[in-house]
């Protein structure tokens, strides 16, 4: 039950994505989400349609796992589509009692359901394909330049990779915890919300004391091992960018250009 | 109320490119009343295959079987299942979470549906037997030590008055004392109440002492299963697996290729001990006229 989230999860395999530098996987996502609202046409989607569809392809990821981050997502994905169709004013197309939809609907709504599973899919490729720690490498490095605004860049990236990093750990100690209740009689499906809500009780009272545990653990083998914070801090490996990263960067801009064109012709 | 695995198997993430065969065609019967120690080297499968015993885990291939019935059947209650076989989780100080010892351990007989009254006198039985003292009784589980923690969770499961109690390295990071005390007490209760006991372990001077059967765990495959005597000898092969036999083992051995004609197959320093003593007083008896005179 707890495995199906797929939130921040690795899929080890070898491939061309998974080797690209993180920065470039992470600045490539943001492109491509702004890609998805710059471009307003059937066209555009077409074209980011096949930039995505090559992504995944190359990525060697089973397209079954980028589907099941979907699964999350589903109900989002209805409220919006559901809202544009009723909502929006314009040509009617049908009308029932006091609900219509237009045309404009329609293509809202559309439009919107694309975008979003587009956007689904596009961050999962590079969740997917990056582990948490190269990602908040490259966040790091790359919001290097706000230091000077005196944001703690490294402070919060550490924050993130230490959350990422407990995810995991904090959904296995929760699956125990369920399951050792479980052996002593609980019941943590049937009954009304109110039973429900309580029964979560010897749920989350351990949960909330082993990561606290946990945490003081870690913060305490960090300061063993002479743990200040940023300054000074050198990297076992730094980023590097390689040829190949290069050509990346190449092939996002030759895309992000057909996108802005077809944003501003089309 | 015997349990029979027939070609139990367990696939972790099936449809992930991370599959682990965790358990490979497990068949074993476990029959009423016997004290078996459950062995293998960390990854061996034996924390999943005691998750299959009370239905937590169900097998990717094969059936259990309760007292004759299939658990995994559409119509079988898992929850009485769980009642009847007790699983006692590894570091089980874990899941407390009430505020005081008494209603926690409380919580698995009120889950059985029993009155206030019942579920009260089972706890105060249970929390005897694992011999904490009253005095703790009303404190918070949170201010115990480690060891009685540890008691108080076990008395938790012992609460529900199980047939079968399966306790998974109970005795894990506890120092000496703690251990021969939670082992002493779980070997009591057995005497007591003749229920079944597992004691799942990777240390076999832990189970030696206590155990009439020895399940040993590598790989997913059931190694061995026989009594520790016979067990044991496959010292060596145990040694190749992360494991290792008593250390009586190695002294009778040792002293058997020095040229004591000793039997190499006992289990406990007390066996040991008899088993020396009687070569000894042999071996006087066979030469009487050596006298410390003499030999000097």
């Amino acid at each position: 039950m707890l495995r199906d989230i797929t939130l921040g999860q690795y899929y080890q395999t070898d491939s061309v994505i998974h080797k690209l530098d993180p920065r470039v996987k992470l600045i490539a996502t943001v492109c491509f989400i702004i890609s998805l609202f710059i471009v307003g046409s059937w066209v555009g989607y077409a074209v980011a349609a096949v930039f995505l569809a090559v992504s995944v392809k190359l990525s060697n990821v089973p397209f079954k796992f980028m589907v099941k981050g979907m699964r999350a997502i589903v109900f989002i994905l209805l409220i919006t589509v559901v809202f544009n169709l009723f909502l929006t004013p314009g040509e009617v197309l049908l009308s029932v009692w006091k609900i219509r939809i237009t045309k404009e609907g329609l293509r809202m709504a559309l439009q919107m359901a694309v975008r979003l599973s587009f956007l689904i899919i596009g961050s999962s490729v590079m969740t997917l394909t990056t582990t948490p720690n190269s990602l908040t490498d490259a966040m790091e490095k790359l919001m290097k330049p706000l230091k000077i605004f005196k944001v703690p860049v490294h402070e919060v990236a550490m924050m993130m990779s230490i959350a990422l990093r407990f995810i995991p750990i904090l959904l296995e100690e929760t699956d125990k915890i369920m399951k050792a209740q479980i052996a002593r009689g609980a019941d943590f499906e049937s009954g009304n919300l109110i039973k429900k809500a309580k029964a979560m009780v010897p749920l989350l009272v351990p949960l909330f004391i082993s990561a606290f545990r946990r945490a003081n653990d870690l913060a305490m083998a960090m300061e063993a091992r002479c743990y200040r914070g940023g300054e000074h801090r050198t990297k076992m490996k730094p980023l590097k960018y390689a040829a190949r990263d290069k050509a990346a960067y190449g092939i996002l801009a030759v895309y992000f250009g057909v996108c802005i064109a077809i944003g501003v012709f089309l | 109320m015997p349990i029979i695995l027939d070609h139990v198997n367990y696939v972790y993430g099936s449809d992930t490119a991370l599959a682990v065969h965790a358990l490979k065609d497990i068949n074993l019967v476990i029959p009423d009343g016997q004290f078996i120690g459950l062995i293998g080297h960390t990854g061996s499968g034996k924390s999943t295959l005691v998750q299959h015993l009370n239905g937590l885990i169900k097998p990717t291939g094969g059936n259990i079987y309760f007292n004759g019935e299939d658990i995994h059947a559409q119509d079988y209650d898992k929850k009485k299942l769980r009642s009847k076989v007790g699983l006692v989780f590894q570091y089980p100080e874990h899941q407390l979470f009430e505020i005081d010892v008494f209603s926690d351990v409380c919580f698995g007989p009120k889950n059985l549906g029993l009155s206030r009254q019942e579920a009260e006198l089972r706890a105060y039985a249970a929390l005897k037997q694992v011999g904490l003292e009253d005095e703790y009784f009303y404190q918070s589980p949170f201010d115990l030590s480690g060891g009685q923690k540890r008691r108080v969770a076990i008395a938790g499961v012992l609460a529900m008055k199980p047939e079968v109690l399966v306790l998974d390295e109970p005795t894990a990071g506890l120092d000496p004392k703690g251990r021969d005390e939670i082992l002493d007490q779980i070997a009591k209760l057995k005497e007591e109440t003749g229920i079944t006991v597992i004691l799942v372990s990777h240390s076999m001077e832990d189970v030696a002492k206590y155990v009439e059967r020895i399940i040993v765990m590598n790989q997913g495959s059931v190694m061995y299963d026989d009594m520790p005597r016979e067990v044991f000898q496959h010292y060596k092969e145990l040694e190749q697996v992360g494991l290792a036999a008593p250390q009586v083992t190695y002294i009778m051995q040792a002293l058997c290729d020095n040229g004591m004609p000793v039997r190499t197959d006992a289990t406990t320093i007390g066996e040991a001990v008899g088993e020396i003593m009687r070569v000894l007083e042999k071996k006087v008896r066979k030469c009487p006229k050596i006298t410390c005179a003499d030999a000097g």
